[in-house]
């Protein structure tokens, strides 16, 4: 009851904020989109002499949609799903399955994959609908991992704990217009970056739509939304069902990356890892997932290097993101002004 | 095949056993601090360790009576330092918080005993078969099912006839009044938090006399437990019984007929009661929104 009154209360100025956070106004968002884009074009000419590679910077990319995908759920409707590398998941194996038992073409896999984990997404998500809070996501945590086992058990065709091998992406065009995403990583990232680029940008149209506006409505105080007749579970299902589709397509994504796609893509872990980059960036921007993808990728790429106990350090990036820094990095201008 | 029979139900009791146990824990603390603790695979594990390093001290006996209040401690400091600090936020963090503990304890784990698997010796008296014939149930799966119903037995009885026990039935519906009560709320959940973690000692201690310890050992009984609580009705830890036993009977029982799908059957079990009953086996209406 508390809460709904102070959500009230924040709520006739929280849309307007939320939309300035969400990089939807002034001069501010034009540049923060030059940066960001401008930056993203250049990585093959700029990563290197920073000592990383140009793989990392795609996998920032898929890993950065994935959060982004799934931020339009916990940012942007206040739903909170740990159990989204399920469908993450479910896109590497559609794409990896396709590739290696029906067709040689990468934007067929991607499709397939897509398709595969977005409508699982879309049928579990009329079951879990009237689910809040915690009790949601516990029932995102336990549907997801059903596809783990099954991947994980089913050996003689998903290749089982060992991963889904004997694929490769294909090269995309025909004749003098081919496009060699297969062995030129370098233009294998600016292809992810186009793919990246359309998501994004049908994402950000989507926020922006009615649709989007009502999303946040629901977020803000679902009762006063309820009370304005809106559909509310119809909503939550449609960006539960949309959420999964961008995360599905960040999934064929990184098999093709990698050639390759494992269980672990499906286990709640990477589920975790997602809610963690979009905390670490600012759950309620735009652009924060891809910012705290970034800064987790590096680091994870980092600690792991470093040291046996990764598994400590990150561990207590979590406790330390949760205790001392919950806004993110792109969320805390906006919560200090409060 | 009435052996066989016999011998997986015997199994899925003892499966259905420690799901209760680990669900139970984590029902508690859900209940009350809305909070799904990631970490408690891990609270079971630190419960088995601590009893093989105490075990050559007090023996077994002692071990198994000292490593759950230990657990319970430790559980105690955990959710005083950290998980406390988060009751009034988003469900997210809480989630954050748990799954991160829960990757530092299992690497502690790892650090402290290593990352082999290690056994934990029993009294010679628990590891005898019964009889000649039932050679495949020793003494030590009779112990251990009894030991899940004493504390199972324990624990309703505790909610139910104590004030403590009767605060946190009044928490789980209404936490807000039992504040305005005058009810030190913040004191109450710590309490139920320690409990939930003593009851996945227990488990620990008990299940590392069956397979042994390794780091991750709880990580396997976390998501059936989150089934179980699913299953059974949020809210309602008669529920998270039955559903436990319900899940680990059925896995167990479907290992007769048909192996590979023993870890399906749990998950179909799930999507059949979020198809046809939303709200769980017992839970009540609107626990779930």
């Amino acid at each position: 009851m508390t809460t709904a009154i102070v959500a009230g209360k924040e709520s006739e100025t929280a849309s307007d904020k939320a939309l300035a956070a969400a990089g939807f106004a002034g001069r501010r968002r034009i540049l923060l989109l030059v940066a960001i884009w401008a930056a993203l074009a250049t990585v093959p000419f700029w990563l290197p002499l920073l000592g990383g590679y140009t793989a990392l910077a795609g996998r920032v990319l898929v890993f950065g949609l994935a959060a982004m995908g799934l931020n339009m759920l916990l940012g942007f409707t206040g739903v909170l799903s740990f159990g989204h590398a399920a469908y993450f998941g479910l896109g590497a194996y559609g794409a990896g399955l396709t590739l290696r038992y029906l067709v040689h073409s990468t934007p067929l896999a991607m499709l397939a994959g897509t398709l595969l984990g977005g409508l699982a997404g879309t049928l579990f998500g009329l079951l879990i609908v009237r689910r809040r809070g915690v009790y949601f996501a516990m029932c995102t945590i336990a549907f997801g991992q059903l596809w783990y086992y099954l991947a994980y058990s089913w050996n003689s065709f998903t290749g089982g704990f060992d991963g889904l091998r004997d694929f490769h992406r294909e090269p995309i065009g025909w004749g003098a217009f081919t496009l060699d995403i297969e062995s030129n990583g370098t233009t294998f990232y600016f292809f992810l970056l186009a793919v990246f680029a359309i998501a994004v940008a049908l994402m950000g149209f989507l926020l922006r739509s009615p649709f989007g506006r009502t999303l946040l409505a629901i977020r803000e105080n679902e009762r006063r939304a309820r009370f304005l007749g809106v559909p509310v579970e119809q909503h939550i299902w449609l960006s539960f069902s949309i959420s999964c589709f961008f995360t599905a397509l960040a999934g064929t994504l990184y098999a093709l990356l990698n050639n390759f796609a494992d269980p672990l893509a499906l286990h709640y872990s990477l589920s975790g890892y997602f809610v963690v980059m979009t905390v670490i960036g600012g759950m309620r921007t735009f652009w924060g997932p891809l910012l705290g993808a970034a800064v987790f990728v590096v680091l994870q790429d980092y600690i792991s290097s470093m040291t046996v106990n990764w598994m400590s350090f990150i561990g207590a990036i979590f406790i330390l993101v949760v205790l001392f820094f919950p806004r993110g990095l792109l969320g805390t201008r906006r919560y200090a002004a409060k | 095949m009435a052996q066989v029979i016999l011998f997986n139900v015997t199994n899925g009791l003892i499966i259905g056993a420690f799901y209760v146990l680990m669900a139970l824990g984590l029902s508690l603390i859900l209940n009350l601090s809305n909070v799904i603790n990631f970490a408690h695979g891990n609270f079971l594990a630190l419960g088995g360790y601590l009893a093989f390093t105490l075990s050559p001290v007090l023996g077994y006996w002692g071990a198994l009576l000292v490593s759950p209040v230990l657990t319970a401690l430790i559980g105690l400091v955990v959710e005083r330092l950290m998980v406390r600090r988060i009751y009034n936020r988003d469900p997210v963090y809480s989630l954050l918080l748990t799954f991160g503990l829960a990757f530092v304890m299992q690497d502690m784990a790892r650090y402290i005993w290593g990352p082999n698997g290690l056994p934990l010796g029993l009294p010679d008296a628990l590891s005898q078969p019964i009889t000649p014939d039932l050679f495949f149930i020793t003494w030590y799966r009779v112990f251990m099912v009894a030991v899940v119903i004493v504390s199972v037995v324990g624990l309703f009885t505790f909610l139910r006839y104590t004030r403590v026990g009767l605060r946190i039935r009044a928490g789980t519906f209404d936490l807000e009044t039992v504040s305005t009560l005058g009810i030190n709320v913040r004191n109450l959940r710590t309490f139920n938090f320690a409990v939930g973690c003593m009851l996945a000692g227990l488990s620990g201690v008990l299940a590392a006399g069956q397979i042994g310890l390794n780091p991750n050992m709880g990580d396997d009984l976390l998501m059936p437990s989150f089934i179980a609580i699913i299953v059974g009705g949020v809210g309602s830890l008669i529920g998270t019984l039955f559903g436990g036993l319900l899940i680990g009977m059925a896995a167990a029982l479907t290992t007769v007929v048909y192996p590979s799908a023993s870890e399906a059957v749990i998950y179909a079990i799930l999507m059949a009661v979020l198809l046809l009953r939303p709200r769980g086996l017992v839970g009540e209406e609107g626990m779930m929104s």
